[in-house]
């Protein structure tokens, strides 16, 4: 079932790279994407039939939407700190709770933390994600977890999980 | 009229470069440095490949370059998460304007 | 002159402005940000001279660059944290 859903992806994935429908291409694509497959399935993803489901979809289109919006809002947030001429930083690590649980949802949560105004993400360990902020606005954990992660969390957890 | 919006695409994206590097040449310690490298630098090159697939539509530059825009976002960043934790288990410190750091208690 | 050609030249320009920071900077993880951070300027580059000659190849370099300069920093930031490669 992982080998099957790799090999769709990874035909696809070939198709879109070359757009040539020829046979001899659409074999060689073939025979590509199963040797990938077959290699690489066991490092997929535990439960395929997530991708039949269409309320993730959904979910996921919101979730670009907003992601997007969050990106462009901290492109401005970066340029204002770059080009103000005292520079107004005020960094450190702070440390917040995660409710995800499967590993996926885990690097897109970070990844979307390193995206957005003025965090990356450093290291998770067991429950805990450390992050990098560029202004500390708050000393109490409660409000910059909810100020960090509160509004992504909600949505992988619907799209992934 | 297709050429025109993908030009003011790719000169946005360009705009966004020019302050990445300003923050890559100006900020004072290596995390923020990487903050602001990252953010900027992969949003503006993101907004070229937009230009480019507005520019030449749906045809194998344009599909190349849709292909292109997720890759970069994931290895640009989960390059600069290894880049940090690299740093930090290098041992590099934090700047002098740090104010906290809930890091350390939990390496040692 | 094109206006493509003039934004062309300034990302070229702010490639070389990285490489500044690789040479001058004070520690390792410095010069491997720079590096990063060059290898995501240099897929513009192919990008807008996508567009100008017409030809998509260019686009492939940019995709195999990407994935190599992944590796690249990958291999880089886990010999900086101080472990064997073959973890």
């Amino acid at each position: 079932m992982r080998i099957l859903a790799l090999f769709i992806l990874t035909f696809i994935f070939w198709l879109l790279l070359t757009l040539d429908f020829s046979v001899a291409n659409l074999v060689a694509g073939a025979a590509a994407a199963l040797v990938t497959s077959l290699l690489f399935a066991k490092y997929f993803f535990k439960k395929v039939v997530k991708f039949l489901q269409p309320v993730r979809y959904f979910w996921l289109l919101v979730y670009l939407v907003i992601f997007t919006w969050e990106c462009i809002k901290a492109n401005f947030d970066v340029a204002y700190r770059v080009l103000h001429p005292a520079m107004p930083i005020k960094p450190g690590i702070v440390k917040i709770k995660l409710g995800l649980q499967s590993d996926f949802a885990r690097t897109m949560l970070a990844n979307s933390i390193t995206m957005t105004p003025g965090t990356i993400s450093v290291d998770i360990i067991d429950d805990e994600l450390f992050v990098h902020w560029i202004y500390v606005r708050s000393e109490d954990p409660e409000v910059y977890s909810q100020k960090i992660a509160g509004k992504f969390e909600k949505y992988i957890k619907k799209i992934f999980e | 009229m297709n050429s025109m919006v993908s030009t003011i695409f790719i000169s946005i994206g360009v705009l966004f470069n020019l302050f990445g590097c300003i923050g890559l040449i100006r900020l004072p310690d290596v995390y923020n440095r990487l903050q602001s490298a990252t953010k900027c630098v992969t949003l503006g090159t993101c907004s070229i490949l937009v230009g480019v697939l507005i520019h030449s539509g749906f045809i194998d530059i344009g599909v190349k370059a849709l292909i292109a825009i997720p890759l970069l976002f994931f290895s640009a960043t989960v390059a600069a998460h290894a880049l940090v934790r690299g740093a930090y288990h290098a041992g590099i410190k934090l700047g002098d304007k740090s104010v906290k750091d809930d890091y350390k208690d939990a390496v040692k | 002159m094109d206006i493509l050609e003039i934004l062309l030249y300034i990302q070229i320009a702010l490639s070389v402005f990285c490489l500044f920071r690789v040479i001058r900077g004070p520690s390792i993880a410095d010069r491997m940000v720079g590096l990063d951070i060059f290898g995501i300027l240099v897929v513009g580059i192919c990008a807008i001279l996508a567009i100008q000659t017409g030809r998509s190849f260019i686009l492939d370099i940019a995709i195999a660059w990407i994935i190599l300069s992944f590796i690249g920093t990958l291999t880089l930031a886990k010999y900086l944290s101080g472990k064997k490669l073959n973890e």
